[in-house]
C-alpha cells in the first residue's frame, strides 16, 4: 500500500511562453512504512514538489494524495491536511519561530493534532523531546539558545506531534556540520524502525540519501529521469545523467589519485 | 556589554532616558501648577525682553514666556505621541496583516503603500483640515495620515520577512489560524524595530505638528502649543527676538531626546542581530609564544608562503574572540594545500588573514607572515597592496563576492588597469581572454554582462579567472565549491586544478567537505576551534588507519559515502563545536573526545611531527610511532 | 515584454492613479465640505449677488457629475481652475510661482543628498569594525541635533541671526546668487543631518558585502575601493530614503518661503489658505503633488539604472 502518490504533478512558473517549467509531469510513490529518496541539483525541482506536496503551493496540473486522499485541493481543511502530512525544513535557524520556546511550538503542533487539556500537551512535548533525545529542560529554551543539531531536533519533534500519515524532509542535514549530520541521520534512521514512518528524502547529497532511503528517484530538469531501490541506482545506474552524478561525488577513495586530471570530459 | 561600550553607549541612553522622563513629567504636572498663571495677562509688561521675573520675556498680552513653554509641553507632547501611537497601529495593520493573507493581497497592499508613501500627505491634509476647520483634531488626523504610510513599509519589511520564512511555513502547515499567526508569529517577530520606530517617530510628529501650528493650520488659539508660541514669536521678531527661544528649545529638544532614545534602543538591537556590540576589553590577544624550532614547518628555499603564529581577534560583547590561534602553515611554490573544518573552525578567518583581508576592526598578528621574499608584518599601504598582488583570491559565494552594479568584463579589467596601468583597451582584451582561459563560451558577450546574468557555475568561472589575471603566484581560495552542486564542483576543482598545473601557481583551497580537498590537494591542514591540528598528506586519507588526531578520524568516518553500511548507524562525534568566544583551555577537542585526559584538558598540544609525514597536534596520537624531530 | 517597457508601465500606471486619487480629493473636498466655500472666500459682508455670480461662474451649481468631468478637462487643457476671491487663473499663478519654489527645493534636494552621501561614506569608512568610537558619537550627536531642527525653525533663527546681527546674506525675497544662500541652508541642514544617518547606515553595509572584499583582494587603491565599488551600491538604498525626504522637503518648502517671504507657490499657498481662497489652494495642491510624483518617478528610474539586478525583478 502507498502512503503517499504523486501524479502527472507540474508546475509551471509565470505564465505563457516565457514560463518556467519547474516539474514536469512527475510521478512519485511512497510506500507505506518506506523512504523514498529524491536527488537532484539544484533548479531540477526538487525543493518545488518538496512544497507542493506539504501544501504551500499549488501545483499547475496533476495531483498529490495522501492515503488516498487528494491534499492540493482547497477543500481539505487545514487541520486534516496537517495530519496527512507535514514537512521538515533545511534550516533549522529560520524553521522555529524565534519568539516562541521549544515547549510552545511542540505543544501548538501537539493542539493541531488533538484537543487536550494544557497538562496532557506538556506531558506530550516531554514525551518528543525525549524522542528526539533531548532533555526536558529544552522545553524552555529559546531556538536561539540552541545549536544547529539541537534545531533540526526540535523541528523534527514538532513535525512527529502531528502523527503524520507522510513526512517530507527537504535538505535537512545540509545546514549541519559533517559532524552533526551523522546523529541527525541516525535518529531518522532510529525513529524509522520504532515509528514505521513513511518519509519523502529530499537531498542533494547521493550518500546520504542512499543511507537512508529503500528507492531513490533521480531528478533532472523537472523530471525523474531514473526511480529504483537505493543500491541499484548507486552502483548500476542506467541513466547517463545519474553516472555524471554518481561519478561526480566526492571520495576519500580517490584522495592523493589523480581524479580530476583523467578522463576529462 | 563591556565596560568599554557601557561608557558610550549608556550615557546616550541614560540621557536621553531622563530628558525624555523630564518631558513626560512636565506634560503632566505643568499645566497643573502654572496652568493659570501662564494665561494671565499683564498690560503692562508687553513684549518684555528675559528679566529676572520673566526668563525669557513676555508676548503681547504681557504673557510669562517661559511658563507658555512649559505649559504647552502637555498638548505638543500629547498630541504627537497619540499621533504616532495611531500612525503605528494603522501602519502595522496595513503592512502586517497582508504577510498571513497571501501573496496577492501582500502585492496589492505593497502598491497601495508605495503610493501612499509617495503621496504628499501633509499638503493634501493641509486641504483636508482648512475645508474641515483648521485645528487640532485635523491636524493630529493629518499626522496619522502622514506617518501611517511609512510605518506600513517598516512592517511590510519586517512582516514579508517573517511571511517568507520557514517557521511560519510550519505553522501554515500545522493548521493554525491566521489570527494566531499575525499575533503569535507576524506581530511577536516585528514589534521591536516598529517600538523603536515609534519613540524615534515622536520626534518626528512633534515637528510636524509644530509646522502645521506655525502655519496656524494646527492646535488654534486660545490653546497653544510650541508650533504656536513659534508663530507668535515670529511674528514679533523685529521687536522681541529671544520670544521664540523658549518654544525653539523646547521642540529641539524634546526632537533630539525622542530621536536618541529611539537610535540608542535601535543600536542596542542592531547588537543583538549582528550578536557582537563591539566592546572591547584590554588590547587584543598578540601572538603566542614561540612554539620553539620544532614548532612550524622548516622553511626551505622553494617555499611560498611561512604563516608562523598567526592569530586573528575580533572585538566581541564579552571581550576578545580569537576565532584563530597560533596557527603556522607554509605552503611551497605550485603546491596546492587544503583546509579543513567545519563552521567555526576559523578557517576561513585564516585564509582572509592571510590574503590580508579581515574584516575591519579584526586585529591580526603573527611572529612570522612572509610571502616569497616579503614579510608582509613589515609592510604598510601601497608596498603592502604591492606585494600582495602576487595573491589571487576566490571566494566562496559568486554571486555576492561580484559587484551587482559593474559588467564582469570591467571587474577583471580592473585588475590590470590599477596593477599594471594596462589602458582601457588592452585591459578589456586581457579580461576577455581571461574568461576564455575558464572556458567560459562566448566570452565577450558574457564580459559585457552583469553578474545576475551569468549561472552559478559561470560565475565561479569568472572569480577564478579574477584570481589569475594578476598572474599570481599564490591563489586563496575559501570554500570555492561550496555553494555549487556536485557536478559544476567537480568541474570547478578540474579548473582549479589544470590552471595550477598550467600556470604553476600554489593553492591553498578551504572546504568543509575533506573529501573535496582529498581529490584536490597535496596535502590538507585540518583545523578546529581556531587551530590546525593535523597536516596530513592526502593518500593518508585513504586509510583512516594512518590518520593520527581523534578528531580527523572521527570526521573521515562521519561522512557517509556510497558505500556507508546502511545497517549500522553513522560513526558520529557527540556534543557540539566549541564557541569561539568561550574557549575551555587545553586542546579543544577535549571535550568531545574519547581519549581525553587531564593533559588534554589543560595543556595546548604543540603540532609535531608524524611518521605519516606530516604532523600532529595531540597529546594522544592514535598511531603512537611518533617520530620526534 | 522588454522588462524596461514593463517597469516604466508600471511605474508611469502608478503615479496616475495616484493623481488620479489626488485630483478627485481635491475636487470632492471643495464640493462635499460644509458651507459654502464661495461665501466664506468673499467675506460674510459680501452682496448675495457677487456671490450668486461667482458661483454660476465657477459653475458650483450644476451636478456634480459634470462638475467632476469638466474638472478633469479642464486639468487636462491645463486649467488649474480659478481663485475664488479675484477670479483670476491659477495657471498663471503657478506659471509665476513655480520656478521659484522648483530651484529652491531642488537645490536642496541636490545639497542634502550630495552631502549626505559624502558625509555618510565618509563617516562609514573612517568607523568601520567599530574603530573609532569618538567620532561615531560626534557624528550621531551632531546629525542627531541637526536633524530635530525643524526647517522653519532653522528659517527662523537665521533670519534673526542675519537681520539682526550681521547681514551678510539676504534674509528676503529673491535676488542674486547670494539670496539663495540661507533658504538653501534651512531647508537643507535637517534633511542632510537625516539623510547622512542613513547614507552611513547604508555605507557600513554596503562596506561589510562580499564584493568589497573582493575589491580589496584585487589590490587597487582604497578610494577606488570605496568610489567605484561601494559608493553605487550604496547609493539604493540611501535614494530610496531619498525620495520619499522629496515629499517632505516640498512640503517644508512651503514653511521656508514663508519666513523668508520666497516668491514660490508656498507663500502663495499659505496666503490662500489665510484668506480661505480654495481655488488657489486646490489647484496649487494638485501641483505640489505632482511634482513629488514625477520626482519619485525619477528617483525610481535611476534607481533601476542603478541597480538592474532587483528593481526590474520587483513586481510592485
Amino acid at each position: 500500500m502507498s502512503a503517499l502518490d504523486v501524479t502527472d504533478l507540474t508546475v509551471r512558473f509565470g505564465r505563457g511562453a516565457g514560463a518556467l517549467v519547474a516539474v514536469d509531469g512527475v510521478n512519485l510513490r511512497v510506500e507505506s512504512g518506506g523512504v523514498l529518496g529524491l536527488v537532484g541539483e539544484s533548479g531540477s525541482g526538487k525543493s518545488t514538489i518538496a512544497r507542493v506536496v506539504a501544501g504551500l503551493r499549488r501545483p499547475s496540473a496533476g495531483t498529490v494524495t495522501v492515503d488516498g486522499r487528494d491534499v492540493t485541493g482547497r477543500r481539505l481543511p487545514a487541520r486534516e491536511r496537517a495530519r496527512l502530512i507535514q514537512m521538515i525544513f533545511q534550516d533549522p535557524y529560520s524553521s522555529l519561530n524565534p519568539r516562541m520556546t521549544v515547549g510552545e511550538t511542540i505543544e501548538e503542533a501537539l493542539a493541531a493534532r488533538e484537543e487536550q487539556d494544557a497538562a496532557a500537551r506538556r506531558a506530550g512535548a516531554r514525551e518528543l523531546l525525549d524522542l528526539v533525545r533531548l532533555k526536558a529542560t529544552v522545553a524552555q529554551a529559546y531556538p536561539r539558545q540552541l545549536s544547529g543539531g539541537m534545531r533540526q531536533r526540535v523541528a523534527i519533534a514538532r513535525c512527529l506531534a502531528v502523527k503524520p500519515k507522510v513526512i517530507v524532509a527537504d535538505e535537512i542535514t545540509s545546514a549541519l556540520d559533517a559532524s552533526v549530520q551523522g546523529s541527525v541521520l541516525n535518529l531518522l534512521r532510529d525513529l524509522r524502525a520504532e515509528l514505521g514512518l513513511s518519509m519523502l528524502f529530499i537531498s542533494h547529497n547521493l550518500a546520504v540519501v542512499r543511507y537512508l532511503a529503500d528507492r531513490i528517484a533521480v531528478m533532472h530538469h523537472g523530471r525523474i529521469v531514473e526511480e529504483g531501490p537505493s543500491d541499484e541506482i548507486v552502483h548500476a545506474p542506467r541513466h547517463e545523467y545519474t553516472a555524471t552524478l554518481v561519478g561526480a561525488v566526492p571520495s576519500l577513495d580517490n584522495a592523493g589519485t589523480d581524479v580530476l586530471t583523467r578522463d576529462e570530459p | 556589554m563591556t565596560a568599554r561600550a557601557r561608557l558610550f553607549r549608556a550615557p546616550m541612553t541614560i540621557a536621553s532616558l531622563v530628558l525624555v522622563c523630564l518631558f513626560g513629567i512636565l506634560a503632566v504636572v505643568a499645566p497643573i501648577l502654572w496652568g493659570e498663571e501662564a494665561l494671565t495677562a499683564r498690560p503692562t509688561e508687553l513684549l518684555q525682553g528675559p528679566s529676572a521675573e520673566h526668563l525669557l520675556g513676555t508676548d503681547n498680552l504681557g504673557r510669562d514666556l517661559l511658563l507658555r513653554t512649559l505649559v504647552a509641553t502637555r498638548l505638543s507632547l500629547g498630541l504627537a505621541v497619540l499621533a504616532t501611537l495611531l500612525a503605528a497601529v494603522a501602519g502595522v495593520l496595513v503592512g502586517g496583516l497582508p504577510a498571513v493573507l497571501g501573496g496577492r493581497v501582500q502585492r496589492t497592499f505593497g502598491a497601495v503603500i508605495n503610493t501612499w508613501l509617495a503621496f504628499p500627505v501633509l499638503l493634501l491634509a493641509m486641504l483636508v483640515a482648512i475645508l474641515l476647520g483648521a485645528g487640532t483634531t485635523t491636524a493630529v488626523l493629518a499626522l496619522v495620515l502622514t506617518m501611517t504610510p511609512s510605518f506600513a513599509r517598516l512592517a511590510q519589511t519586517l512582516a514579508s520577512r517573517v511571511g517568507g520564512s520557514e517557521y511560519l511555513a510550519a505553522a501554515r502547515m500545522l493548521g493554525v489560524s491566521r489570527r494566531r499567526q499575525f499575533t503569535r508569529y507576524v506581530l511577536p517577530n516585528i514589534a521591536e524595530p516598529v517600538i523603536v520606530n515609534v519613540t524615534i517617530s515622536i520626534g518626528g510628529g512633534l515637528l510636524a505638528l509644530s509646522s502645521l501650528s506655525f502655519l496656524g493650520v494646527g492646535v488654534q488659539p486660545p490653546d497653544y502649543d510650541w508650533g504656536r508660541l513659534l508663530k507668535d514669536g515670529f511674528a514679533q521678531v523685529y521687536n522681541s527676538p529671544t520670544a521664540v527661544i523658549g518654544p525653539a528649545v523646547a521642540v529641539v529638544l524634546a526632537g533630539v531626546a525622542f530621536g536618541a532614545l529611539g537610535e540608542s534602543l535601535a543600536g542596542h538591537l542592531r547588537g543583538q542581530d549582528h550578536g557582537h556590540t563591539g566592546g572591547r576589553r584590554g588590547p587584543a590577544p598578540g601572538p603566542g609564544p614561540g612554539s620553539g624550532p620544532d614548532g612550524g614547518q622548516p622553511s626551505t628555499p622553494d617555499t611560498l608562503l611561512e604563516v608562523d603564529g598567526l592569530s586573528v581577534a575580533f572585538p566581541g560583547e564579552h571581550g576578545w574572540v580569537r576565532p584563530v590561534r597560533d596557527v603556522s602553515l607554509t605552503i611551497r611554490a605550485g603546491e596546492i594545500v587544503g583546509v579543513a573544518g567545519e563552521s567555526g573552525s576559523g578557517k576561513s578567518v585564516t585564509m582572509m588573514a592571510i590574503a590580508q583581508l579581515s574584516a575591519p576592526g579584526a586585529e591580526v598578528a603573527a611572529r612570522t607572515l612572509r610571502f616569497g621574499d616579503e614579510d608582509l608584518t613589515l609592510l604598510r599601504g601601497r608596498a603592502l597592496r604591492g606585494a600582495l598582488t602576487g595573491v589571487g583570491v576566490v571566494f566562496q559565494d559568486s554571486l555576492t563576492a561580484l559587484n551587482p552594479a559593474m559588467r564582469v568584463g570591467a571587474q577583471l579589467a580592473e585588475v590590470p588597469r590599477t596593477q599594471r596601468g594596462v589602458a582601457r583597451r588592452q585591459a578589456n582584451r586581457d579580461a576577455v581572454a581571461a574568461l576564455d582561459a575558464v572556458a567560459i563560451p562566448d566570452p565577450a558577450r558574457r564580459a559585457g554582462q552583469f553578474p545576475h546574468e551569468l549561472s552559478g557555475g559561470m560565475r565561479q568561472r569568472a572569480l577564478i579567472a579574477m584570481s589569475q589575471i594578476g598572474r599570481p603566484s599564490l591563489i586563496i581560495a575559501d570554500e570555492p565549491t561550496t555553494a555549487l552542486d556536485v557536478t559544476v564542483a567537480r568541474r570547478v576543482m578540474r579548473l582549479l586544478r589544470r590552471e595550477c598545473d598550467r600556470t604553476g601557481a600554489a593553492v591553498l583551497v578551504s572546504s568543509h567537505d575533506i573529501a573535496v580537498l582529498g581529490e584536490l590537494c597535496q596535502r590538507v591542514l585540518v583545523m578546529y576551534a581556531g587551530r590546525v591540528v593535523e597536516d596530513v598528506p592526502v593518500d593518508a586519507l585513504r586509510d583512516p588507519a594512518r590518520l593520527a588526531h581523534p578528531y580527523t578520524r572521527a570526521l573521515v568516518a562521519a561522512l557517509p559515502d556510497l558505500d556507508s553500511d546502511r545497517d549500522a548507524p553513522l560513526a558520529t562525534i557527540p556534543g557540539e563545536p566549541p564557541d569561539p568566544a568561550d574557549p575551555a583551555p587545553g586542546c579543544g577537542f577535549a571535550a568531545r573526545c574519547a581519549l581525553a585526559t587531564d593533559r588534554c584538558r589543560a595543556e595546548v598540544p604543540e603540532l609535531t611531527g608524524h611518521r605519516h609525514g606530516g604532523r600532529v597536534a595531540c597529546w594522544h596520537p592514535q598511531d603512537r610511532e611518533v617520530v620526534r624531530s | 515584454m522588454n522588462p524596461w517597457v514593463s517597469f516604466l508601465l508600471r511605474r508611469t500606471t502608478r503615479v496616475v492613479v495616484a493623481m488620479l486619487v489626488i485630483v478627485t480629493i481635491a475636487f470632492g473636498v471643495l464640493r462635499l465640505a460644509g458651507g459654502d466655500p464661495v461665501r466664506a472666500a468673499l467675506g460674510p459682508t459680501a452682496p448675495a449677488s457677487v456671490v450668486d455670480e461667482r458661483r454660476a461662474q465657477l459653475g458650483l451649481d450644476d451636478p456634480v457629475l459634470e462638475q467632476y468631468v469638466n474638472y478633469l478637462g479642464d486639468l487636462l487643457h491645463g486649467d488649474l481652475g480659478t481663485s475664488l476671491v479675484t477670479g483670476r487663473s491659477v495657471s498663471d499663478l503657478v506659471g509665476n510661482r513655480l520656478m521659484p519654489t522648483l530651484e529652491l527645493a531642488g537645490l536642496a534636494f541636490v545639497v542634502a543628498l550630495v552631502f549626505a552621501v559624502l558625509i555618510g561614506l565618509c563617516v562609514a569608512v573612517f568607523t568601520q569594525g567599530h574603530r573609532r568610537r569618538g567620532l561615531e558619537l560626534a557624528f550621531t550627536g551632531v546629525s542627531g541635533f541637526l536633524a530635530a531642527i525643524p526647517e522653519y525653525l532653522l528659517g527662523v533663527l537665521l533670519v534673526i541671526g542675519f537681520a539682526i546681527t550681521v547681514a551678510v546674506f539676504p534674509v528676503a525675497g529673491q535676488g542674486g546668487p547670494d539670496s539663495y544662500v540661507l533658504p538653501v541652508i534651512a531647508l537643507a541642514v535637517s534633511a542632510t543631518a537625516g539623510l547622512s544617518r542613513i547614507a552611513r547606515i547604508e555605507a557600513l553595509n554596503t562596506l561589510r558585502d562580499d564584493y568589497v572584499r573582493t575589491a580589496r583582494a584585487k589590490r587597487i587603491p582604497p578610494w577606488r575601493v570605496y568610489l567605484r565599488h561601494a559608493l553605487p551600491n550604496m547609493l539604493t538604498g540611501t535614494l530610496t530614503i531619498g525620495g520619499t525626504l522629496l515629499a517632505t522637503m516640498i512640503t517644508s518648502s512651503v514653511l521656508v518661503e514663508q519666513v523668508f517671504n520666497w516668491p514660490g507657490m508656498g507663500t502663495a499657498f499659505v496666503q490662500a489658505i489665510v484668506t480661505k481662497d480654495y481655488g488657489i489652494v486646490q489647484g496649487l495642491a494638485l501641483v505640489y503633488a505632482a511634482i513629488v510624483l514625477v520626482v519619485n518617478l525619477l528617483v525610481d528610474l535611476v534607481l533601476a539604472l542603478l541597480d538592474r539586478r532587483t528593481t526590474l525583478l520587483e513586481t510592485g
